[in-house]
């Protein structure tokens, strides 16, 4: 690589398994030409990737609180190693977790709420708040002035 | 081939169990179910508990009608693939799921052109029956896109 060449942006695209991965994929669509690494809940994902680095972490229930410990403490382990310039969740615990760590280390933060919360920002959502630089709704009547924003949603 | 799915979360037993009744009707209509962690078990149709996301593409390219809960994923999936939907959504009130935010989700989501919602079995079996014998299942060109706002909101945010 020449020196001249800009560097390639690394983003870590995090989310737990199931329909909050599928949009996290989606979202992919914003960064053309970067170095995308993933973090999830399902190790089967990895097969499913055609490019990028993945990295799977145990999942656990808002009721497992050992469980979220552990969890957490590999999802800082593997921001430390991966060292990312954005970090962008659509849900649920992995992606609090990974956007409050990623705040700490002044790593540009951003949530997308999932399609999925229609009445209200979930629980993860609303608690990310403070730790996420751009924090996003995917549904217009959820918008505030203050946040959550909302710029369309990724269908 | 139909394609029963419910998802990699939680099973849903009311789905499962009328299309298995409907499958029994039917007998010459192919159908495969992923039933999730289910105990009640379909006795007219092939079935698998769950699948990696390679087998669920398989299964995905293959089908010409999704039959599945109002879920995100599976609505996203289906959707980029031109693969008309029939859906049901999980209840709250019937512990199918931890919020109700399939049911409050069914307005947006009846508005694409390619998903049908059955708000229960009863019409889950007339709908099915009707988008069959009336040939709506042909592909209509429905891709969904994501928003260009989003993306460049996201891009400048990036670059900033």
């Amino acid at each position: 690589m020449s020196p001249v060449e800009t560097k390639r942006k690394k983003i870590l695209f995090i989310s737990s398994s199931g329909g909050h991965w599928i949009e996290i994929l989606r979202l992919r669509a914003a960064f053309v030409d970067c170095d995308a690494h993933y973090i999830s809940t399902d190790k089967s994902y990895n097969e499913s990737l055609s490019s990028g680095q993945f990295y799977s972490v145990r999942d656990a229930s808002r009721w497992d609180k050992i469980g979220l410990v552990l969890q957490a403490l590999r999802i800082f382990y593997l921001l430390i190693i991966i060292r990312p310039d954005v970090v962008i969740s659509t849900g649920a615990a992995v992606g609090f977790f990974g956007l409050l760590f990623a705040k700490k280390m002044r790593i540009k933060t951003i949530w997308v709420d999932s399609l999925a919360n229609v009445e209200k920002m979930s629980l993860s959502g609303l608690k990310v708040r403070p730790y996420a630089d751009l924090w996003l709704t995917q549904w217009q009547h959820l918008a505030t002035e203050k946040g959550p924003y909302f710029h369309g949603a990724v269908l | 081939m139909i394609f029963v799915t419910v998802g990699s979360q939680l099973p849903f037993k009311r789905l499962i169990e009328a299309m298995d009744l409907w499958a029994g009707d039917h007998k010459d209509q192919p159908i495969f179910a992923q039933i999730g962690d289910s105990d009640y078990l379909p006795k007219n149709m092939t079935f698998c508990q769950s699948m990696t996301p390679i087998e669920y593409d398989k299964r995905l390219k293959e089908a010409t009608l999704v039959i599945s809960h109002v879920g995100t994923g599976v609505i996203i999936n289906a959707l980029e693939q031109n693969k008309p939907l029939l859906l049901m959504p999980r209840l709250l009130d019937k512990k199918e799921i931890r919020n109700n935010h399939q049911l409050t989700s069914v307005d947006y989501f009846s508005t694409f052109s390619n998903i049908t919602i059955a708000p229960n079995e009863k019409t889950l079996d007339t709908l099915l029956t009707q988008m069959l014998d009336d040939n709506r299942l042909e592909n209509k060109p429905v891709k969904p896109t994501i928003s260009d706002e989003l993306i460049t909101v996201i891009q400048k945010f990036v670059a900033a």
